[in-house]
């Protein structure tokens, strides 16, 4: 008896089985997800998009003031919105991008109850979204960054800033695959979800964001260099505005790091997935 | 037409009762050890207990369902019934891939829509114009499709003036509507739905019905239908799966499914009198017995031409009472079928002293009775005025109907409860001109 089943549903799932034509079939849906997210963010609102500027600008003031100032952490010769701008930013999509992710079952748990899609959409939107809040945090970056060209600032852009997809690229799928086991393990034991809220800011502190890695000392570089978002944020500041360490082996590092999470994320994401609306 | 379109292989759920908490990290632990280090069974499958919502069990595990085996043929529709907690939605979640079987295979042929909830995804801040694209797609449609149908479902909706407000200003019957449609237009091969049709007004009921219908006669798609509205289960369906305690107790005709599930729902389950049955009673009266021909029992059965229906009430009362009785008989769904309500039709009462009594009425019946069973709901009121006492579902009339000059008796679904007869004496006559 030859059946031409479509569709087989069983209690077991294959460890790394990710459903990329199911993905691609919602796609609509993906982008469905994405225009709510960014539509959603500035309707009732006077100042509209200008939302998304005005966060990055007052953080920068902010940091201008107490760490640049107060706490007078050097900025390797970089004027300082500049630098602090582009960590906000590159910080800001990272973050923004893992609680995304970290959220997919929490903030999904109705919908997830009710209709199958395959879930990956929803974390994969969050990412898309952020991206696009991203390039606009970027034109304000970019903005900045003329002004201090035309004053004769002491910025030169090189070659490594054409790494910058590839930055962000790795950027996008640390923050996926750290929130997907995040997201995961909260569907069942809520406890990380409490550590996720402080642990983040904290995690702000031990990568180069507001300082440069060049401002800790030998005794501490060894525990920065182990964050594998250090080379990253390296990277940006060093082809962009000549500061910072090129570092193609903390870049290798930090790859490799990311790919195991993914496999990680996925064995873990996957197993939840087809029995979290049981628990959750 | 007989190519099988779902096949449920042995599917069984597990669930654990209680709280998921710190005793959850022990057993998971303890069941990987067991399954993946020492190959033994899992030790929390074998303690699930059959689901029986009433008593309380020895484990902390349940099966929701149990060896849960039929078929489902193209292009069939298919009701699924049974008391709440009997595991129809979660065998619905099974097959919309919501949750996944502890064991067992389900097998199926095409796209899957399922209709657990009218709506889902809807976001209060956007435009139902946006709304419809997300719920869409979140159904599985793609953007072109929406677009296609955009018109159809805003009419089919009737929201066409609010179309471009948020979806937060909307009634909660116009949400109900626009997402109703939304799911209306899908086409998938199997369409799985969960009682989405208790929603909104009686004019969109009709109109839910009605779209159901098309959906499943004329465009010939499979259709796994749950609800506790036995009349659309009976106007939808070709076929009924009755579910008790998580696994099949029936599976058949709609019609015999129906009635399978009505006869098991127990009515005052357990009463054993009538007089058990009354529940709001004045306090000045006593009643000490309820019989109907003769028996005080909750289940009577009328033969075959059988013509009347003795009732006696037997009690005693401090106050003075002016009297009747008002009876009223029902489908087993619960729907009026006829009634005894001279009180008020007729003006009669009965001046009863205070001090014991026994009152007594003889009904007479119309010869022509359909064939089933019946409740009775028995009111004992000062007519127009105030109840005594009201006794609802008090009795389960097992009608064995008049059989004809063919041997049939009435058939309730076509024919009515009862059958006219023309004047007595006077079968008719023929006038020649």
């Amino acid at each position: 008896m030859a059946k031409d089943w479509t569709l087989v549903i069983k209690p077991e799932k294959r460890l790394l089985d990710v459903d990329l034509k199911g993905i691609w079939r919602y796609r609509d849906l993906w982008y469905m997800y994405v225009k709510r997210d960014i539509v959603t963010v500035y309707k009732q609102t006077i100042l509209g998009p200008l939302w998304f500027f005005i966060q990055p600008i007052f953080t920068t003031v902010m940091y201008m003031f107490v760490f640049g100032g107060l706490a007078g952490i050097s900025t390797d010769g970089v004027p300082q919105p500049l630098f602090y701008l582009s960590g906000i930013m590159l910080w800001n999509y990272f973050s923004e991008c893992f609680s995304g992710a970290s959220n997919t079952f929490t903030a999904n748990a109705g919908i997830f109850g009710k209709v199958y899609f395959p879930r990956l959409v929803v974390p994969l939107a969050s990412l898309t979204s952020n991206l696009i809040k991203m390039f606009i945090q970027l034109l304000l970056f970019i903005a900045v960054y003329i002004y201090y060209l035309a004053v004769g600032g002491t910025v030169s852009i090189n070659a490594a800033a054409l790494l910058f997809p590839v930055l962000v690229f790795m950027l996008a799928f640390h923050a996926l695959s750290w929130g997907l086991i995040v997201s995961s393990l909260t569907s069942k034991y809520r406890d990380l979800r409490y550590l996720v809220g402080f642990g983040l800011q904290l995690f702000m502190y031990a990568t180069p964001i507001i300082y440069p890695l060049s401002a800790a000392g030998d005794k501490f570089r060894w525990a920065l260099e182990l964050n594998p978002l250090t080379p990253i944020f390296e990277a940006f500041k060093y082809g962009f505005l000549g500061a910072g360490s090129l570092s193609w082996s903390g870049l290798l590092y930090s790859a490799i790091f990311m790919v195991v999470m993914m496999f990680i994320s996925v064995i873990i994401f996957n197993r939840v997935e087809r029995n979290f609306m049981d628990t959750v | 037409m007989s190519d099988i379109s779902i096949q449920f292989d042995h599917i069984g759920k597990l669930y654990r009762l209680g709280l998921v908490g710190t005793g959850t990290l022990s057993h998971d632990l303890n069941r990987w050890w067991q399954t993946k280090v020492l190959h033994h069974e899992d030790p929390y499958l074998r303690v699930g207990e059959v689901n029986d919502r009433a008593h309380k069990g020895s484990s902390d595990y349940v099966w929701a369902l149990k060896d849960i085996t039929f078929d489902v043929k193209e292009g069939d529709v298919v009701g699924i019934i049974g008391k709440n907690g009997a595991g129809k939605s979660t065998l619905l979640k099974l097959l919309s891939r919501v949750t996944s079987p502890t064991t067992g295979i389900i097998r199926a042929k095409g796209r899957i829509a399922s209709l657990l909830e009218v709506g889902t995804g809807f976001h209060g801040e956007m435009t139902g114009r946006e709304n419809i694209y997300m719920n869409g797609s979140i159904l599985g449609m793609t953007r072109s499709e929406i677009n296609r149908k955009l018109d159809d479902i805003i009419d089919f909706a009737g929201i066409e003036r609010y179309i471009d407000t948020p979806v937060k200003r909307y009634s909660s019957g116009m949400t109900v509507r626009l997402g109703f449609a939304v799911a209306a237009f899908l086409d998938p091969e199997i369409l799985v739905v969960d009682e989405v049709l208790a929603v909104g007004d009686a004019e969109f009921q009709r109109k839910a019905i009605g779209k159901m219908q098309d959906v499943s006669r004329g465009e010939g798609r499979t259709v796994l239908f749950v609800s506790h509205n036995m009349s659309a289960i009976r106007s939808l369906c070709h076929r009924g799966v009755v579910l008790d305690n998580g696994m099949v107790s029936f599976d058949g005709e709609t019609e015999d499914a129906v009635q399978f599930y009505l006869k098991d729902a127990p009515v005052n389950d357990e009463a054993k009198s009538i007089k058990e049955c009354i529940s709001n009673k004045k306090s000045y009266l006593e009643i000490y017995d309820i019989q109907i021909n003769g028996s005080s029992s909750v289940n009577t059965s009328l033969k075959p031409g059988q013509k009347e229906l003795d009732l006696m009430i037997h009690g005693v009362t401090q106050d003075p009472l002016k009297c009747e009785i008002k009876m009223i008989i029902k489908k087993m769904d619960g729907t009026p079928m006829a009634s005894l309500i001279e009180g008020r039709n007729k003006g009669y009462h009965f001046d009863v002293h205070s001090g014991e009594f026994i009152f007594r009425k003889r009904i007479s019946l119309p010869r022509y009775l359909a064939n089933g069973d019946y409740l009775v709901d028995l009111y004992f009121v000062q007519p127009m005025i105030q109840d005594y006492f009201f006794a609802p579902s008090c009795l389960t009339l097992h009608v064995e109907g008049f059989y004809d000059q063919f041997g049939d008796p009435l058939n309730l679904s076509n024919e009515g409860f009862i059958g006219l007869e023309s004047v007595e004496g006077f079968p008719g006559s023929v006038e020649y001109l």
